[in-house]
């Protein structure tokens, strides 16, 4: 990640302490949290995560290998992408997780792997590059998962945008929640987490009333 | 993402499992919870099933942990617990016990303990 500390990397391998869950884990539940690569993705999982964020590698498929530019994709002789997540144990044995999404079109058949249960997903924003999210709503979208926005708040990130273009820029629909968050704040990501779990409860309760 | 470690896998993945690409059980997810039974494993067990049974000697994993951990892809560790659960040498349960799938109050438990996190 672009900002990220070099030291969030994925633990040494064969590391197994604290990995394996509590005995009082009951319902795993799933919370994507997607956007384009160096948007502080994996900034947000460290930040709240309780152990150090994992990575798996995921093979892509040979179609999307051939037109791949390889940006973000660990050095030329694989074709893998690395796929982040962390965990939070949360009391009353939920444990939710968080999965390191990338959100362009050539990772569908992933995107749609994991997506498999999820309860919603985050979309990080950069108010620097805007246009480098579309594929990754569209994604979302077509995927049918409900999500929330949050503006990463990078240092150097225009101010000067109005919630109203902000949205109109992104195609937005008026019950979507925007929230800006800084990634490397815990209190921050957990706050843009709620924002969205909200809207899940909120969507589901007016469901229930139709 | 963040740089990786270097270094090869225990087991690379295209061998990790024998050849075969399809697990047997197609319900395993990403978060289904793998648990040991404590059986003492026949010998002759191909490495990648007693690394991934080893994996799990200290407590349950998720299937995405156990490739996190083995550094294999999922779909692999798919195929390998698929195999010690026909084994009976490791139990696999969905992410959500049967019984709370439907629970409406889940949304709720997690909004309730991400508040909680705020006050720690």
């Amino acid at each position: 990640m672009a900002f990220a500390p070099s030291s969030t990397t994925s633990p040494r391998p064969g590391t197994t302490r604290g990995i394996h869950l509590p005995d009082t884990a009951r319902d795993l539940v799933k919370i994507l949290v997607a956007g384009p690569f160096g948007v502080g993705k994996t900034t947000l999982i460290d930040s709240v995560s309780e152990i150090r964020p994992l990575h798996t590698e995921e093979p892509l498929s040979e179609a999307s290998a051939q037109v791949d530019d390889l940006a973000g994709v660990r050095d030329k002789s694989t074709t893998t992408v690395a796929v982040d997540f962390g965990r939070i144990s949360l009391p009353g044995g939920v444990v939710l997780y968080l999965f390191g999404t990338p959100g362009q079109e050539r990772f569908r058949a992933l995107w749609d792997d994991i997506a498999y249960g999820a309860l919603g997903a985050l979309v990080l924003v950069d108010s620097r590059r805007i246009d480098a999210s579309f594929d990754v709503l569209g994604l979302v979208e077509e995927s049918g998962l409900p999500y929330a926005v949050a503006f990463n708040a990078f240092p150097d990130a225009p101010r000067h945008h109005t919630e109203e273009q902000l949205r109109a820029a992104l195609d937005l629909e008026v019950g979507t929640p925007m929230v800006t968050c800084d990634a490397r704040d815990a209190g921050s990501s957990v706050d843009a987490l709620l924002a969205l779990v909200q809207h899940l409860i909120d969507r589901n309760a007016s469901e229930d009333s139709r | 993402m963040t740089g990786r470690p270097g270094g090869r896998p225990l087991v690379p993945a295209y061998l990790s499992t024998g050849g075969v690409a399809r697990p047997s059980r197609p319900q395993l997810e990403r978060l289904s919870v793998l648990t040991g039974t404590g059986t003492s494993p026949p010998t002759g067990l191909p490495a990648a099933q007693l690394a991934l049974l080893d994996a799990l000697d200290d407590g349950s994993l998720t299937v995405v942990e156990a490739a996190a951990l083995l550094r294999l892809p999922v779909s692999a560790v798919r195929v390998l617990a698929g195999e010690l659960v026909d084994r009976e040498l490791v139990l696999a349960r969905a992410p959500i016990p049967p019984a709370g799938r439907f629970d409406p109050d889940l949304l709720e438990r997690v909004a309730d303990g991400l508040r909680a996190l705020k006050h720690n």
